[in-house]
Order: structure tokens, then sequence, then C-alpha cells
């Protein structure tokens, strides 16, 4: 009686199934950092599912340390929870290596991968194969206040010794009027205060580990480098500073308090953006500092996109990453965002805007620090290791940390640098002998 | 017989005329009684079986999530690196630090304050409410609170009240970084101590306490003889609850000081961390785990030797 | 000469502005906090702090813009009253027997339950991962759900079972002579009576699951990410950020604080710790 109807009913929800199953959208899950470019990125997603209304993105954003411990739980028990990770020139080595990620190869022609730095690139692979595509780099540089040099008579060269920042610093610290002399990172971390003493221990001609992968903390050259970071810092900066990262001494530049500092060139964009630094116009660029050997003194950093062999959508995924790193993401930024905010350091076509040259002052300075960075050869005697500010070794984020804590000890005056130096040598040889580094 | 053993509690007055249905009704209520406290048994023992054997295996074995397929059988390897690190002894004593001092401040204080907050005064809803907030915002927030807004040397409320009477600002991490983390962890577990204490205040016996003043008993010893033992099973209970939170703290010290400077706020929890999870050595982790394990036990061996009587008697 | 009368207000005056006092001091971190989400960052990070500035709802509407605050708050809600459900069904039939029918072991299976909280997370993070991992339990609801009803069940008991031992036994066995079953005798006698202290229970509960930070980080992604991601994802580490986090957290804690003040006054009137005349 009803059957026709029935039948019919059922033909309708039927094909509606069939349609839009074949209209569901492919999830894709991204895991990524807090930064400002990733921010913008995320705020630009709804351009990216128009162009493809196949696909939907879905955000994970945490902090850099838990990001990094996230991905690493997920890619190595095969979680396959993350479809895109935000990863750095640390994890993309050593994870391509054990193939844990797909290799970024056939991308389509207009990607223009000659387009992308050389060093960059290097960074992100391993043995010739490329692992993720990066999203920004960086490297360091010193930032300086003009006006407060040009007051004292004193003049900025090009990339100073770090003798020269001392005698800067003495001069320019006046803690009674709340100005320091130069502001450094101090909080411990690998990627935190590390970072900066390993290019000034690279700058006095150290390196972490010899040929056989013994560490030299013992030497002389680390000596000299920590002993001169714990004076300078401890003497000419702000108080406080053992547990100053890159955020703290960003707030403290732009309130006005520092008179130089060494740090990310990504700080520059901060620094010159009025709406929240006070010393907007007076911002000076030059390299990081030199000492025995300019080898090493600025860091390489590229954050990048990679995606995980364990992703149950890798070509969606792939789709993305090549959108979100390639010319006409640049571009799409430019006007959304204006020319400034375009991601930097990776592409020589960003470099050779003359529009984006004007509107960011450090660009310059940037693409100079950039290219002398090489992840290969970052020390003054050969090193056994890949990379400028660390070793792209699974040990080395456990060590560096403990290095970190140590020599923030030293510089909040809790130990002496000698213990500190020596306490790091035992630590150092204790985690590369239990993860057998020394065949004996 | 079986069921009067397994009912072993302070013997009722009106049992011996329903001889026979009693002896039939405590068969039946020490099924229920097994029944009714099983399921809970049961979830637990296999929450704690399954993690717990695998835990114990992964101790004993070499497994690092990076070096995946390298998984030998390495014996007490891992406890003894575990042992020998830099960081264990302070580790162990920060611990102790931690949770006894912890314990101290909220507890002394907490008992103070629902003292004060006993008796009616004009606002002493608002006052409670006032009282009892920290312990509603999340552990990371308030970590983050106390160390960029109000502990920064430079730009912190502390700093500024320092400046304004004249004196340079303390860098509490640096110079006091174990208190610092202290003062954090209290801050937040304060109102829970006041919160039950005081609940617990409020069904003191008034009639008793009018008596004894009556008698002519000073406040002091109406506090000791009166209030502070109809207090002792609160306070039992907000020291074993804050001793199992406290033994594992981790995210105030990830936030703030990141274990250091040196050694000075590596708690067990975040040497475990800093130790085998940065490095994403399970085995390492594994054996760290167990040995919080062992030391939290005789921590617990010891507490409930000091307070256990009053946990479980009745008043 | 001041009378007896005129001392005891006087005594009451005293301790009510010290207490006042006291509870200002407490309060303060979170008014900071509060006071900070109106700031713009450089405002956040003024040296004097600043007490008065011109306020901006910037923070709360980038909140808004930048991530699905309903979708986190959601998950926050479901995940805490669902393990807190499902853990009170558990513990209050054990924390009852245990109460009233104590026995010998009843000691040692408590102590033992404690203990079952005493390894720490840190330390078990890679096993319960593969295990959420093979059963399918990542990124969902329902994996928070049960764990944090496991961790939280133990203190549960406990807490329920310390208020069910100030309740006396005659007062049970009055109900149970009268001729009422079981269950009646647990809902129609025990649980009003103990209505101040399983409040307290509830809200403990409530409170450890909201903000429970360590589980909730790493057992998920994007679909069951209560509200301790959604701070997590404010913590830049380039960049200025207080004042957004102070609104974001002052999202976060919001929902959970404003239903803890409105139960606390349930609790405290209910609360009874032994005194049944």
């Amino acid at each position: 009686m009803n059957n026709k109807r029935y039948l019919s009913a059922v033909m309708a929800v039927g094909m509606t199934a069939v349609a839009s199953s074949a209209m569901a959208a492919t999830k894709v899950t991204i895991g990524t950092v807090n930064n400002g470019d990733m921010v913008r990125m995320q705020g630009l997603s709804d351009e990216f599912e128009r162009l493809h209304p196949d696909i939907d993105l879905n955000w994970v954003v945490l902090e850099e340390n838990v990001l990094r411990q996230r991905l690493t739980t997920d890619i190595a028990t095969d979680g396959g929870q993350f479809d895109v990770m935000t990863i750095g020139m640390y994890e993309a080595p050593i994870w391509g290596e054990k193939g844990w990620l797909t290799p970024m190869e056939d991308l389509p022609s207009d990607y223009d991968l000659s387009d992308i730095f050389p060093s960059v690139l290097g960074g992100l692979s391993s043995d010739g194969t490329l692992y993720a595509l990066p999203f920004y780099a960086e490297s360091s540089m010193t930032f300086y206040r003009k006006d407060l040099f040009e007051a004292n008579g004193l003049s900025m060269p090009q990339q100073p010794s770090w003798d020269q920042m001392k005698t800067f610093a003495e001069t320019l610290h006046k803690p009674e009027d709340e100005q320091y002399g130069i502001c450094l990172r101090g909080k411990a971390g690998w990627g935190e205060n590390m970072a900066l003493i390993t290019t000034m221990a690279n700058a006095f001609g150290a390196r972490w580990f010899d040929e056989n992968w013994k560490p030299e903390f013992t030497g002389e050259e680390w000596n000299n480098a920590v002993s001169f970071y714990v004076d300078l810092l401890g003497n000419y900066g702000p108080p406080g500073a053992s547990s100053n990262g890159f955020n703290e001494n960003l707030a403290l530049f732009n309130s006005g308090k520092c008179a130089m500092w060494v740090d990310a060139t990504v700080a520059g964009s901060f620094l010159t953006d009025e709406s929240q630094s006070r010393v907007a116009e007076h911002i000076g660029f030059a390299l990081a500092p030199e000492q025995v050997t300019s080898k090493g003194s600025g860091w390489l950093w590229s954050w990048a996109l990679a995606v995980p062999v364990s992703s149950d959508a890798k070509e969606a995924a792939k789709t993305f990453i090549t959108w979100a790193t390639s010319r006409a993401y640049s571009q799409l930024v430019e006007e959304t965002y204006g020319i400034a905010n375009v991601p930097p350091g990776t592409r020589t076509s960003t470099y050779d805007n003359a529009e984006y040259l004007e509107a960011a002052p450090f660009a310059t300075r940037t693409l100079e620090a950039i290219g002398n960075a090489d992840p290969n050869d970052s020390t003054l005697n050969p090193s056994p290791y890949v990379g400028v500010q660390f070793a792209a070794i699974p040990e080395f984020q456990s060590i560096a940390t403990q290095v970190g804590k140590l020599i923030s000890g030293a510089l909040a005056g809790s130990m002496s640098v000698d213990h500190a130096l020596k306490a790091a040598q035992s630590i150092t040889l204790r985690e590369m002998t239990r993860a057998r580094y020394y065949s004996n | 017989m079986k069921t009067t053993a397994l009912n072993a509690g302070p013997a009722s007055s009106a049992a011996e005329p329903k001889q026979d249905s009693r002896q039939g009704s405590i068969r039946k209520t020490s099924r229920i009684n097994r029944f009714m406290v099983s399921p809970s048994v049961l979830v637990l023992a296999l929450w704690m079986v399954i993690p717990l054997s695998m835990t114990i295996y992964f101790s004993v074995i070499r497994y690092n999530l990076l070096y995946p397929g390298d998984n030998e059988f390495v014996g007490l390897e891992n406890f003894q690196f575990f042992v020998t690190d830099f960081g264990f002894m302070a580790g162990m004593s920060n611990t102790l630090l931690l949770v006894g001092s912890v314990l101290l401040i909220t507890v002394v204080l907490g008992v103070l304050i629902s003292l004060l907050v006993n008796q009616a005064f004009w606002g002493r809803g608002i006052v409670r409410i006032l009282l009892i907030s920290p312990f509603f915002i999340m552990p990371t927030v308030n970590a983050l609170i106390w160390k960029n807004l109000l502990l920064h040397p430079v730009s912190g409320v502390f700093a500024a009240i320092w400046k304004f009477f004249g004196a340079t600002p303390i860098d509490w991490f640096s110079e006091f970084p174990l208190f610092s983390i202290i003062m954090i962890v209290s801050w937040q577990w304060l109102p829970f101590a006041i919160l039950l204490l005081m609940t617990a205040l409020q069904s003191l016996d008034q009639e008793q306490q009018e008596a004894a003043r009556l008698d002519g008993a000073g406040p002091w010893a109406l506090f000791f003889h009166l209030t502070l033992p109809h207090l002792a099973r609160p306070i039992a209970v907000v020291v074993m609850i804050e001793t199992i939170f406290l033994l594992s703290i981790f995210a105030e010290i990830f936030t703030t000081t990141g274990g250091g400077p040196g050694y000075e706020t590596t708690n067990l929890a975040y040497l475990i961390y800093s130790q085998a999870l940065l490095q994403f050595d399970v085995g390492l982790a594994s054996a760290g785990g167990l040995i919080a394990v062992v030391l939290a036990n005789i921590a617990a061996f010891f507490l409930v030797r000091l307070i256990g009587k009053s946990l479980t008697e009745k008043q | 000469m001041l009378s007896l009368k005129q001392r005891r207000s006087l005594n009451t005056l005293l301790m009510g502005v010290l207490a006042w006092g006291v509870a200002l001091a407490i309060f303060f971190p979170i008014f900071w906090m509060l006071l900070t989400s109106f700031k713009t960052e450089i405002d956040a990070f003024a040296t004097p702090p600043q007490l008065f500035f011109s306020p901006t709802l910037e923070n709360y509407t980038l909140v808004n813009e930048r991530s699905d605050y309903l979708h986190f708050a959601w998950n926050s809600v479901v995940v805490s009253f669902g393990s807190t459900i499902i853990g009170m069904m558990l513990a209050v039939p054990a924390a009852y027997s245990m109460a009233f029918f104590e026995t010998k072991r009843t000691k040692g299976t408590l102590l033992w339950m404690l203990s079952t909280k005493m390894l720490p997370p840190v330390g078990v993070l890679v096993p319960i991962y593969l295990i959420f991992k093979d059963t399918g339990l990542l990124d969902t609801k329902t994996g928070l759900v049960i764990i944090y009803t496991l961790i939280n069940l133990p203190i549960m008991i406990w807490m329920a079972y310390t208020y069910f031992k100030e309740i006396p036994k005659e007062v049970l066995e009055a109900a149970r002579m009268d001729g009422s079953t079981l269950f009646q005798e647990i809902w129609r006698v025990l649980l009003p009576m103990s209505k101040g202290g399983l409040a307290a229970t509830v809200l403990l509960s409530l409170i450890l699951s909201w903000n429970e930070a360590f589980w909730s980080l790493n057992l998920t992604a994007s679909e069951a990410a209560p509200l301790t991601a959604l701070i997590a994802s404010y913590s830049s580490p380039e960049g200025l950020f207080w004042a957004k986090l102070s609104a974001v957290s002052t999202l976060a804690c919001a929902p959970i604080l404003i239903f803890g003040w409105i139960s606390q006054k349930q609790l405290v009137r209910g609360l009874s710790f032994g005194a049944v005349k």
C-alpha cells in the first residue's frame, strides 16, 4: 500500500547519502606554535578553505615545548593525530632520517623551490631529501638604540666584537634611570638561553663536541665565552636577567629599558611596530657579534610545515602546506596584513621587493645574517654535528636544557662559572655514554 | 562464622531479639557490601594494573621513542642512571620540602583564617567567596600571573610596592626560587583548606563552648581542648589530599623556573620530565616514575602513622 | 570602660576588618588578572603597574575572533560533569559500605586507592598514550571522561567516606527497622543528611577536572580539547601576550568560578561535620 512511497523515501535518503559522502570534507589537523606569523596563517585559513572546499582545517595551537613533546610522542607512536606538523630545523633532519616524514617531492611547478634560500632548505633536509617546507626563517642579530648611541658619541660597526659590545654596555648602563646596557637571554632552555650562548661560544672559537663526540666544556674557549657572558649580563644587564627569555627582553626593549639586545631577527618586526614599541623610530641593526671568529655567530632557525607518514590525509595536508609556504601566500599576507608582516627569511623574492625592504628596516640585515649562517660549518674547529645553535642529535634537547640551567644558575650567582662548566661536562659525558656514542 | 567476621563494626544495641532475621540481613548486607565496593575497586584495579605493568616493563628495557626497535632488556640500568643523576638528591629533598612547607602553611593559615571567618560580621558571605577563589584558577594561569604580573622584578606589583618603600625589588625567582614556588602553590591550595575547615567549624557544638566558657575556660583552653580536636578529622583529610597532589606538582615549575636555577626548584616529577621525557627516553621515565611511587608510599606510610587515627575513627 | 557587650562588638568589628583585609589580599592576584585583561599590551607591562588606565575590550574580541571559545567550553563542561557524575555513581556506594560496614580491610583498601595516584603523570605518559591510541580513544571526550573519572575516584571515595562517617549508624538503622530498602535508605535518609559534604566532593571533582592540564593537552588534538588547551594556545614564545592571556584566562576560569560561588552557599549551609543532636 505505501510501498511505493516507502521505496522512494529510501531512494531519496540513499541518494542524499551518496551525494553528501562525495562532498564530505577531508579533515586536516594542524599542530602549530603561537607565533605571530602562525596566528596570521590561522586567520587566513578561511581563504584556503574557500579555494579548497573539500578540505576542512582544524587547528591545535600550543606553546613550543609542549608542542614539540606532543608532536614527538604522536609521531613516534604512530598516533596519527596530526596531519600537518610545525617543526623546526632540529626535528626535521632527525625525523626525516627515520622515515617518519613524507618527503617533499613533486611540488607544483609554480612553487619555485629555487627561490628559497639554500641554507634554509639544507637545514630541513636529510641526505639530500627535503622533508619539510619552510614557513619562515630567522637568524640572530644585534639591535641597538640609535638615539642613545648618538647621545653618547658611540658608533656601532657592521659587525661588532663582543669586546666592543662590552665597552658600549659599560657606557650605556644607567640602572638608576632604568636604562640597562645590554639585554640578553638568561632563561634556561635549549632554545632559550642556550641558543644565544652557543652562538657566543661559537664566536669565541668553541664547539659543543669534538670529532669523537666528546664535549669540550672544560676547555678554554667555553670558559672564556661563559665567563664573558656572566660578567657582561650580570654587571650591565637588567635585574632578573636569569629568568628573562625572548618575550621578557622584548618587553624591556619596547619600553625603552635596553640599550642593546642580541636576539632573533624576527624581533625586528616587533621593535619597529609603533603600536607596541615606545622606541620604534630609534632602532639600529647590526650583525650578531663575533670575537675570534664570525663563524656561527648568528644562528639559523626555521619553522617549517611537514606531513607525518602516519597521517591519513597526506594529499590534503600537502596541498595545504604548499599553499601556506608559497609566494601567493606571501602576497595574500601583504594584502591583508601589510607588507612588513610577510613571513621572513625564506624566499629571495621577498628580499628583491624594494617595497618590502622599505617597510621592514631590519630586512637587509636579516638577509645578510641568514646568508652567513651555515649549519654545516658553524664552528672554528671542525665539528661532527649539523646546526649552528644546536646539534641535531636526539640527545641534545635534554643535555642542552640541563647545561642551560647550570649557566643560568651561574648567572644568578648560585654557582661559579667553573663549577657550572665542570658539571656541564660530566652531565654531557654521562648522557652521551648512555646513548652509546662512545664505542668502548 | 564468615558473615559476622565481615561485619565487624561497633556492636549495635538492639540486636538480640531478632537474631535469625538479623543474621539473614547481615548475610544480605555483606553481599551488598561487597557488591557496592567492587565496581570502584575493579575499576581502580584495572587502572592501576595495566599502566603500572606497562611502566614496570618499560623500566627494565631500553626504550627511546626516537630509536624504535632498539628494545633490549637492560635490567636495572635505567634505575641506576636515574638515581645517579646530579639532580636526584636535590629532586628528592625539594619534593619533601615543597610538600612539607605547603602543608604547614595551608593548614596553619587555614585554621587561623577559618576561625577568623567563623563569627558573623558584615559581608561575611562575600569574604568567604573571595577566600576560596584561588582554588578555581588553573595552575598554569596561576603560575603565569604570579611570575609575570606580580613577582617580576621590573614591572611586577611586588616590585612596585618595594620601590614605593624605597627598597630594591627582589628578583624572586633567582634569589628565592623554591620559596617563590611554595608561595604560589600555597596560594592555590589555601582556599581548599579554608573551605574544609570553615565548614567543619560550622558544626562545632556551641552549647559545649558556652558551658566551658561559663566554667571559666579561657580562649586558648577552648581552642586546644574543644576546637582543635573537632578539627582533627578535616585537617587529616586536607593533609592526605594535599599530599597526594603536592607530591607530583609539575605545571607551576614548568611555567616559571623550569627547575632552575641549577636544581633548586627541581622536584621528582620535574626531574622525570627533564631527564626522560625531554629526550623521549621512556625507559628512564618509567624507572623514575616507579622510584617516585616508592618514595610517595614511604611518605604516605609515615603520614598515616601520624594522622591515621583521626581519619578512620568516629569522633 | 567598655562593658562586656561593647568589648564583644569591638572585637567583632576588629575581626571583621582583619577578615576583609586577608580576603582582599588573597583575592588580589585574581583581581589583577581581571584588570590586566582590559589593558592594552603596552599598559600591561608598564612600570609602575597601572591601576588606572583606559580600558579596552580588544583582548576579548581578539580571543573571540581567533578561537572558538564555545567549542572548548563545551568540551570542558562535558568532560568535567561527565567524569564527576560517573565518579559519584561509583564512589557513593563504595563509601557507604566502607563507612557503615567497616572491615579489617577497609583502611587498607582506602589507602591502596589513594596510592593509585602516586605515579606522576609524566612517568606514565607513553603507556597511557599507547593504550589510548590502540583503543581509539585519542582526542575523544569519552577518553578524557574515563581518565578523569579514574584519577578523581580515589578522592571522591575518600571525601564521601569521611562525610558518611559523621553520620551515626543509628539513624540509618532506624530507617531500616522502619522497613525501608537499601536504596530507600541511601536515597531518602543518607543523602539528604550528607548533602553538604557530597556537594563539597562534587565541587572538588569538578574543579580538578576543569583545571587538569596534563592529560587534557596530551591526549587531545582539535576535537576534544577543553579550555586548558585554549589557554595553552595563548602562551606565545615570541611576542607580548599578558593582556590577551589574562582575557582568555578570565574566560576560561569564569564558568567554574561562578559555579563555585553560587554553590558554595549551599555547601556552607548544609555541611555538618558531626553534630547530629
